[in-house]
């Protein structure tokens, strides 16, 4: 793998990151903000692995296991609470959920 | 190799950009099992073998049907669920604009930084009997950090969904 390579794959990650991001602020339905959650995950975890091949060490795999364990648990809350809010109205949109405001 | 590389970067990014532009919820999901599925091939191409079975057999598989479970659950109408205009004014571009800058801050930063030559794997890197030694000796705290998560979310999911409403 040459030099060149590490740096496409952190270049790859933080596209993945940016648009993960763009989602989250972009898009007001709860479930692609939660999709685009994942898309960051899936970033950072790419980002972890490249450079514990870099490193020829097996820590960033861990961490990587770590980054699939929470991004499961968050998701399954995270799907848990779109489906509470969607008991009790029609449409979703994160501007309609206000209910913890003073 | 590289071509394999390429390619899967290719339709990462492409399957990642479906996901925040798809309107419509389940084809959001599965520009995201596409996505996920394109990482694992990135990932081996790493020498990550078992986190990328583990990437496909775990998010591509079970965390994605969950998913695809509460989207037919909810949104089967085939009909965006969020509402038409923001009550935020500007969300779009501003939302935008922001990611724009975070993406020049990243890039900078990563070419600026001066990185060694990647050292030669070892025999046996990446596989599961290397995770596993690496799990179980170095970062035994960490496992069972995890498994009290996944005990945590699971218990906390069952608590959320199952409250009993007296007004029903």
């Amino acid at each position: 793998m040459p030099g060149m390579a590490v740096q496409g794959y952190l270049v790859l990650s933080a596209v993945l990151f940016v648009i993960g991001l763009v989602g989250v602020l972009v898009r007001r339905s709860p479930l692609v903000t939660l999709m685009s959650i994942e898309l960051m995950w899936g970033a950072a975890a790419l980002l972890f692995l490249t450079f514990s091949r870099l490193w020829a060490a097996m820590d960033g795999h861990v961490f990587t296991f770590m980054i699939v364990a929470v991004g499961a648990a968050e998701a399954a809350v995270g799907l848990a609470l779109i489906v509470l809010i969607f008991r009790s109205r029609d449409k979703a949109d994160v501007d309609d959920v206000r209910a913890l405001r003073g | 190799m590289s071509v394999v590389v390429l390619i899967a970067a290719a339709v990462a990014l492409l399957a990642a950009v479906a996901v925040v532009r798809s309107p419509v919820p389940v084809r959001s999901v599965l520009a995201l099992v596409l996505n996920l599925v394109a990482l694992a091939v990135l990932f081996i191409a790493l020498n990550a073998e078992f986190m990328g079975l583990v990437q496909i057999i775990v998010y591509a598989g079970a965390v994605m049907v969950m998913f695809l479970f509460v989207v037919s659950l909810l949104g089967a109408r085939r009909e965006a669920i969020e509402r038409e205009t923001s009550l935020l004014a500007g969300q779009e571009p501003l939302g935008v604009a922001a990611g724009g800058l975070l993406l020049i801050a990243l890039v900078l930063g990563m070419l600026r930084q001066a990185l060694p030559e990647p050292q030669a794997v070892y025999d046996g890197f990446g596989t599961v009997r290397a995770f596993g030694a690496s799990l179980f000796y170095d970062h035994v705290f960490a496992l069972q950090l995890a498994a009290l998560l996944l005990l945590v979310a699971v218990v906390g999911v069952v608590v959320l969904i199952a409250r009993r409403d007296p007004g029903r």
